[in-house]
């Protein structure tokens, strides 16, 4: 056990600190729920590609810089340390990219990685259906095999940022006479083909910041299709993982909010100690945030001596996002009448507080995670 | 960074817990309990042989000569078995404090003329440590009682210190005491593994160890160790708990199932798993800051010290309401781990002690605040490159 950096990795620490300190945007880029905040992000993300900073972990062909998992930690520290913008294109990057280079063919790889690190192109899921949230064996839309093309027919919903997004991906039925998670086929799908049709959705914060999206006779060609058709299950599980696991939620990101309650409550002391519960309840959320952090290293460590990640993911999806709640909750508190505003130099707790609202549904549900410990790590019965 | 164990540090553990699965099952310890030293000297003395009593005994003392970050798998084990013996009180908190001594003997910088002359005297007992022949108790502020005063063979008691607590240390000095020159009076506890004592005796210039800055720096040092050592067996008593009521909830039948298959018992369950699974790294990463005397290590400590007492206290909440009435009783085996969680959860400072020490680091006014992310591991000395 060593925990401190090496030579290497604090040079590459450096280096990320000073392009940041060099290359921030001045002023606060807009909400990415809007279509000039959208592209404003999509600019940023560009220079990020430029300087290899986009997707560090990817190899260098692809848009990457080849760096482990340990680096990708300290860029995601000094990122959010900076203050440096939410990632924009995290559905392609995070989720869609790790589930290419595990099950893409090479054509596939090269196509769409690189236009994807560099935000060119911009990814929405097509995950839930009306009918299929949590249950997502429960999917009925449809993809229909027509020589080399699939055509498809259904509705998605719960779609993120689909409206500004170039590209969706999702799970289709391929198989009609199958069910369950059987015969279902995992397809990208060009947003602007014909027959696609997107809804916007309002959020809590009148925001259009996800939507539905209908497919009317939508053809995609088959080289759309990541893994075999019929097995769309199998990758979606591994595209699930990711989104539950470390790498859509770095630590550094809950430990950044953690800091600045801490300022907000020191600059706000006098009337948060109120309740002086207050003052011990910042100190318990900035310590869990430093232990989610700890706790991806040490992921990491198990990772380096070959031991396999399973529920694990279940656990970091639930302490995230019950992470979130609780500091946000507690901002809401120490700023008592405050709270409410929402144009004040301290609304964005407020809009942190609206969205963290959605972290124990969205991802696969709480409920859902605490049966997938309980099953696959506790191996109790099903129910 | 490498947040691994190495395979010697595993394995170790490993022997440890096969060792103790079959030499101190729940009926063994049952009976140990019903003694009347609460003690098993045979126990113990297996332990020895296994090398635990060795493990932090500095080399030129018979030992191993390993660290803080043993322990942190160590103590995992012995709260899993729920041992009945401050095992880990002399073969870790106090040989510590008597290597440091030795140490600071060693290189000259010992302050104290007596603890210069007792370097043999120390080392004498740090090699009847190692061996298994001496038990040490420890007696500190923030525990008005000493654990196993009873069986010890010297005591490491304080001069100048209110049992009660709101003892300035720096004006204390440290003696090592035989116990038959104090008097003791056991006070039962609800854990029945426990034995506490009243300690009463005059200190004489013949016991001193070291006096002033000297003896309160060892005291704070022992104080981290003490903590960790609870926070460790804290973390293996939520394993056995949440252990015990998988095995138990997978078994009982109730409206013709087990009642494991039912939502709000596997809710209970996982929560329990997910608190100890995010304890776990930050006991190990305070074990590693203590050994390494980082400064931040206190503040480490004492948040080791919460997670790992979280989730002990979850699992024996959860544990005994999925064990239903059941758990209730003296004859299921959760009640062994449940009542140990309790008494040692205000041990070596309670939650509100451990609490204000967070709040201390965190919002005291001249604390300069950088635990963000970037510094997740603290000012290890590389650091100090970075942040110019």
């Amino acid at each position: 056990m060593e925990l401190i950096y090496t030579p290497k990795q604090q040079a590459f620490r450096t280096e990320v600190r000073q392009w940041l300190a060099q290359h921030l945007p001045a002023e606060p880029l807009q909400s990415y729920d809007t279509r000039e905040g959208f592209e404003q992000h999509r600019a940023w993300e560009r220079q990020l590609f430029d300087a290899r900073l986009s997707m560090v972990m990817w190899p260098t062909e692809l848009g990457g810089r080849g760096c482990d998992l340990i680096e990708w930690l300290i860029f995601e520290e000094e990122y959010y340390a900076a203050g440096a913008p939410m990632r924009v294109n995290q559905n392609g990057q995070l989720l869609l990219g790790p589930t290419l280079m595990e099950f893409g063919t090479e054509a596939q790889k090269n196509r769409f990685l690189p236009a994807m690190a560099s935000s060119e192109q911009m990814w929405a899921q097509a995950w839930s259906e009306p009918n299929a949230g949590s249950d997502m064996a429960a999917i009925s839309s449809k993809a229909v095999r027509d020589g080399d093309d699939y055509v498809i027919n259904g509705q998605k919903t719960w779609s993120t940022r689909a409206i500004f997004a170039d590209w969706c991906f999702g799970l289709f039925r391929s198989d009609p006479q199958s069910s369950r998670h059987h015969g279902l086929s995992y397809l990208m799908v060009p947003l602007d083909a014909p027959g696609v049709t997107i809804r916007p959705i309002k959020a809590l914060n009148g925001k259009e910041a996800f939507a539905e999206i209908f497919f009317d006779n939508v053809r995609v060609p088959q080289e759309n299709c990541i893994g075999e058709e019929g097995q769309g299950w199998k990758v979606a599980m591994a595209t699930a993982g990711f989104e539950r696991g470390l790498l859509l939620r770095s630590p550094a990101r809950f430990q950044k909010t953690a800091r600045d309650l801490v300022q907000l409550y020191l600059a706000n002391q006098a009337s948060a100690d109120r309740d002086p519960a207050i003052a011990s309840r910042v100190a318990k959320v900035w310590s869990d945030a430093q232990a989610y952090a700890l706790s991806a290293y040490y992921t990491v460590g198990r990772l380096s001596r070959g031991e396999k990640i399973g529920a694990e993911s279940s656990i970091n999806k639930i302490i995230w996002s019950e992470l979130d709640l609780a500091m946000h909750q507690l901002a809401m508190e120490i700023l008592g009448p405050q709270g409410e505003l929402t144009q004040t130099q301290n609304s964005h707790w407020l809009e942190g507080f609206l969205f963290a609202q959605a972290g124990p549904i969205y991802a696969g549900a709480n409920e859902i995670q605490r049966n997938i410990i309980a099953e696959r790590m506790l191996g109790l019965p099903k129910s | 960074m490498d947040f691994t164990f190495t395979d010697d540090e595993l394995a170790f553990k490993e022997a440890i817990s096969r060792f103790l699965m079959t030499e101190a099952a729940p009926e063994a310890l049952r009976e140990i309990w019903e003694t009347d030293s609460g003690r098993s000297p045979e126990l113990r003395a297996k332990m020895a042989e296994q090398g635990l009593t060795a493990l932090s005994v500095p080399e030129h003392a018979g030992g191993l000569g390993l660290n803080d970050v043993a322990w942190s798998l160590m103590t995992q084990e012995l709260g899993y078995y729920g041992i009945p013996d401050s095992m880990a009180d002399t073969a870790y908190v106090a040989a510590g404090l008597l290597a440091a001594l030795s140490s600071a003997a060693q290189n000259g910088t010992a302050q104290n003329s007596t603890a210069q002359n007792s370097i043999a005297q120390t080392d004498e007992l740090l090699g009847g440590i190692a061996g298994g022949e001496l038990r040490l108790a420890l007696q500190h502020p923030v525990n008005p009682l000493v654990a196993d005063a009873h069986l010890a063979d010297f005591i490491l008691l304080m001069e100048g210190v209110n049992p009660a607590g709101n003892t300035d240390i720096s004006q204390a000095a440290l003696h090592c005491v035989p116990r038959r020159d104090v008097d003791i009076s056991l006070h039962p506890s609800i854990d029945s593994s426990r034995r506490l004592s009243q300690v009463s005796w005059q200190p004489k210039p013949e016991t001193l160890l070291c006096r002033g800055d000297e003896a309160a720096a060892l005291m704070e040092e022992t104080l981290q160790r003490g903590a960790l050592s609870v926070a460790g067996q804290l973390l293996g008593l939520a394993q056995r708990m949440l252990d015990l009521s998988v095995d138990y909830v997978a078994q009982r039948k109730q409206f013709g199932r087990a009642i494991g298959s039912f939502q709000a018992v596997k809710h209970h369950l996982a929560d329990v798993a997910a608190k100890i699974e995010f304890a776990r790294p930050v006991l190990y990463r305070a074990a590693w800051a203590l050994a390494h005397q980082q400064p931040e290590s206190g503040l480490y400590v004492s948040q080791a010290r919460l997670a790992c007492d979280d989730a002990a206290q979850l699992a024996a909440h959860h544990g005994i309401q999925v064990h239903g009435a059941m758990g209730y009783t003296w004859e299921v085996d959760l009640q062994m781990f449940m009542k140990r969680s309790w008494s040692l959860a205000s041990s070596w400072g309670d939650r509100a002690f451990h609490q204000q020490r967070i709040n201390t680091a965190l919002f005291a006014h001249d604390a300069s605040l950088d635990y963000g992310p970037a510094d997740t591991f603290g000012s290890a000395p590389e650091r100090e490159v970075n942040n110019a």
